[in-house]
């Protein structure tokens, strides 16, 4: 059963627009007809904690949660995130990481420390795993706030959804004045990729 | 049209295309959504009530007038509303009224997992349980037909997997066809006095033997005929992950949770070789079957605290999992108040003056997080002042001084008017203090009382809390500025020594209210590090904008983060090196 599903597991901070790229990916996977389930918390995810989205799509979809170890791939908004929820993947998973650090506060109040090199301790488990730089494509697209779209961009280039399915999601989730800028974010994650 | 949507927008989508005509709710999570996406739909005069129970009042009204009203909540806030449920069970409904449950299994944001179906079968009202959002939307459709068929109120539960879970939903049009609302007095079924009740009470029994027939032909109560070796009776977000460990079991899937169909269970119990219940929490099913004298095994291999998962289910049915071990310990990401938010200064001085802080319901319960660590209590929404005087009853007159109750406006609002009035009259030496930030902030922003708007974005009376506050009896009323750290700490200092009851009230809007002129942003601070000394002084604050750079030999300084930062100013009043400013 499980083996017709696709699932993805969307890490990040709050804040920094998980979930509204979570939505973007749903809405392009509803467009191409496939049946698609999303699970997340919030609540408390706007004041800094962390926020897992989870994804699952195919021809019918019954758990809205990812089976442990069984998320096909990671899409992560932060390092500490990515690296935390790497278990989750299934052998062979694969993972589009932002190269970005958010000290969580045990770590801004000096508490503990942010683990060092985490890119390579993601590489050495997942050696094909694509990082990049997505704050610096946003601001590359005209506006930071974007680096969520360049991620999804990153992220569209793992699955094979048609292009236009993508376009017409961000269309219906993004507002009109920000639109422009984000198709761009969109396209500048998707060539790296 | 197909759309994806949670749990909760399709519960208001569903409340739309029934017709209903009042929603009223008191905000909480996971069930928030529901009346924040109605407001979308013309036609429906939705409300945010003080709390639950005025908010199931406002629905008994609407319905008593006829219309079709939906009344959410959070599964505590049943407890709060249960004292007009038990009796809306005698009097029944004129209009359809539904009461949306939304459970927390996990406690995700919730100070306990209660499990609610229980509370249907204590009402004796039926209870659906939809299992995605279709049948979220679906089922509180058929809620409102079996409320005004059966004369009875309807619960619908939901869990947060299932309120918060997004899926495909079908759209279609609203119903046209529903009576106009009216008056009309029928005192024998309204009037619940002794002489009434008693004639209600065996309508009410008779009701549930009836529901309990409809419950064995109704279609959401449903058999999945597939291996007869084994069967598995379910219903809700468990049905899903029954489906994705165990596809090829038979199910009996419930959509009503109570009544229990009868005949059908003893079918489906009679169809397969082994019988299992998959439930979350109670083994609310579980019991009632046992009674029935069916043998089926439920607690014993189910966990009953918690949510469940599909991992769960496959150590619980002995199946391959694939086990996962996390990384090494990595530093936790808790949430934190917001850099700027208003109540970081006074549990700052909270800690500082080293009071007893009994908490309530809110984003200031984080003021229990290190390192502010100052809450030593939290029962449940109002519960703050209550405790506080009780807990001046059993102790010596120095250490009664140390008490300080806590609360938002909204919380204050919800139900801890009462408490103060309580404290007021039977003479209590405790001090509250009243966080008002004008707005119910931690389950998203909610207008409320104080904030002088109402759900639907009118304009409306906003209330003033010193002159509330002082109409109850209170005699030590002082306001201050959170930011202004000094003269908080004095007024809490003030306050806690005098031996009656007394109330500060704290004034500085939440910083993530959008609404133009109630918050602005000021100018961000930054460290002067030829100034800063690495004391730690200020991160004693636990502000996300002030962040640590460990230099060498465990010396190292502070910098401040320009985005993050909104000027509240506080850290610049803890620094005693005055290396805390604006850049000059």
């Amino acid at each position: 059963m499980s083996g017709s599903i696709t699932n993805i597991l969307l890490v990040g901070v709050g804040g920094q627009g998980t979930l509204l790229a979570s939505e973007i990916l749903s809405e392009a996977l509803k467009q191409a007809g496939l049946d698609v389930k999303k699970s997340e918390i919030h609540g408390m995810s706007q004041r800094g904690g962390s926020v897992v989205s989870h994804v699952r799509f195919g021809s019918e979809v019954h758990s809205p949660i990812i089976p442990e170890g069984e998320a096909d791939i990671l899409l992560g908004f932060e390092l500490l995130e990515s690296y935390r929820y790497l278990p989750l993947l299934k052998k062979g998973g694969r993972a589009v990481v932002n190269d970005l650090k958010i000290n969580p506060s045990v770590v801004s109040t000096g508490g503990e420390s942010y683990p060092e090199g985490l890119v390579d301790s993601i590489r050495q488990i997942i050696p094909d795993c694509v990082v990049l730089d997505g704050l610096k494509l946003a601001i590359a697209a005209g506006n930071p706030k974007a680096a969520n779209t360049v991620l999804v961009g990153a992220l569209s280039k793992q699955l094979d959804i048609d292009e236009k399915y993508w376009l017409a999601a961000i269309e219906k989730m993004i507002p009109a004045k920000a639109l422009e800028i984000n198709i761009k974010a969109f396209y500048l994650g998707r060539e790296v990729a | 049209m197909k759309e994806i949507l949670s749990g909760n927008e399709a519960i208001a989508r569903g409340a739309f295309e029934a017709g209903v005509k009042v929603a009223s709710a008191y905000p909480g999570t996971p069930s928030t959504e529901i009346l924040e996406n109605i407001i979308q739909y013309e036609g429906i005069d939705a409300s945010w009530a003080p709390n639950e129970k005025v908010a199931l009042e406002v629905g008994i009204g609407a319905c008593f007038g006829g219309g079709r009203s939906l009344v959410t909540m959070k599964h505590v806030g049943i407890n709060v509303a249960a004292d007009p449920l038990f009796t809306l069970s005698y009097t029944g409904v004129k209009g359809g009224l539904v009461l949306v449950s939304a459970d927390d299994p996990e406690m995700h944001s919730s100070q306990n997992e209660q499990d609610n179906r229980n509370y249907a079968k204590f009402a004796k009202v039926p209870m659906l349980e939809p299992a995605d959002s279709q049948e979220c939307k679906d089922f509180t459709k058929l809620a409102f037909g079996i409320s005004e068929q059966f004369d009875t109120p309807v619960m619908l539960r939901t869990t947060t997997r299932t309120s918060h879970g997004k899926s495909i939903v079908t759209l279609e049009k609203p119903v046209t066809d529903l009576p106009l609302p009216k008056l009309t007095r029928n005192a024998a079924k309204f009037v619940m006095l002794p002489a009434n009740a008693r004639i209600r009470h065996p309508l009410v029994e008779e009701r549930t033997l009836k529901l309990r027939e409809y419950a064995n032909s109704l279609s959401i109560n449903r058999m999945e005929l597939r291996n007869a070796s084994i069967g598995i009776i379910t219903a809700g977000i468990s049905y899903q992950y029954v489906r994705e460990v165990l596809p090829e079991a038979s199910v009996l899937k419930l959509g009503m949770v109570y009544p229990l169909p009868d005949k059908l269970i003893r079918e489906f119990a009679a169809s397969v070789e082994k019988l299992y219940i998959v439930e979350e929490l109670d083994p609310f099913i579980e019991e009632q079957v046992a009674a029935m004298g069916i043998e089926a095994i439920g607690k014993a291999i189910i966990p009953i605290c918690g949510e469940l998962t599909p991992g769960i289910l496959r150590r619980a049915f002995n199946q391959p999992e694939t086990v996962t071990s996390p990384v090494e310990k990595l530093p936790g990401r808790p949430p934190t108040m917001c850099p700027g938010c208003p109540h970081r200064g006074i549990f700052y001085a909270l800690n500082q003056l080293k009071a007893y802080v009994t908490g309530d319901i809110g984003c200031y319960t984080l003021g229990f997080l290190p390192p502010l660590s100052a809450m030593d209590t939290c029962v449940c929404m109002g519960a703050s002042i209550g405790t506080a005087t009780g807990i001046t009853k059993v102790l010596a007159p120095d250490e009664q001084k140390k008490i300080v109750a806590v609360i938002g406006d909204s919380t204050f609002l919800h139900s801890g008017i009462t408490g103060l009035l309580d404290m007021v009259y039977n003479n209590a030496p405790a001090t509250v203090v009243i966080l008002d930030n004008r707005i119910t902030a931690m389950t998203g922003r909610q207008e409320n009382p104080a904030s002088g708007f109402t759900l639907m974005g009118q304009e409306s009376f906003q209330i003033d809390l010193p002159q509330l506050v002082k109409v109850l009896g209170v005699k030590n009323i002082r306001v201050v500025d959170p930011y202004n750290l000094a003269e908080s700490k004095q007024a809490l200092q003030e306050e806690m020594e005098r031996p009656e009851p007394s109330v500060v009230i704290t004034q500085r809007p939440c910083v993530l209210i959008k609404r133009e002129g109630v918050y602005e942003r000021g100018e961000a601070v930054e460290v002067d590090v030829e100034l800063c000394t690495g004391c730690k002084a200020c991160l004693k604050l636990g502000c996300p904008a002030i962040i640590w750079q460990a230099g060498e030999a465990k010396k190292g300084k502070v910098y401040i983060d320009a985005q993050l930062c909104t000027g509240c100013n506080v850290c610049e009043q803890v620094c005693k090196f005055s290396a805390i400013g604006v850049k000059k």
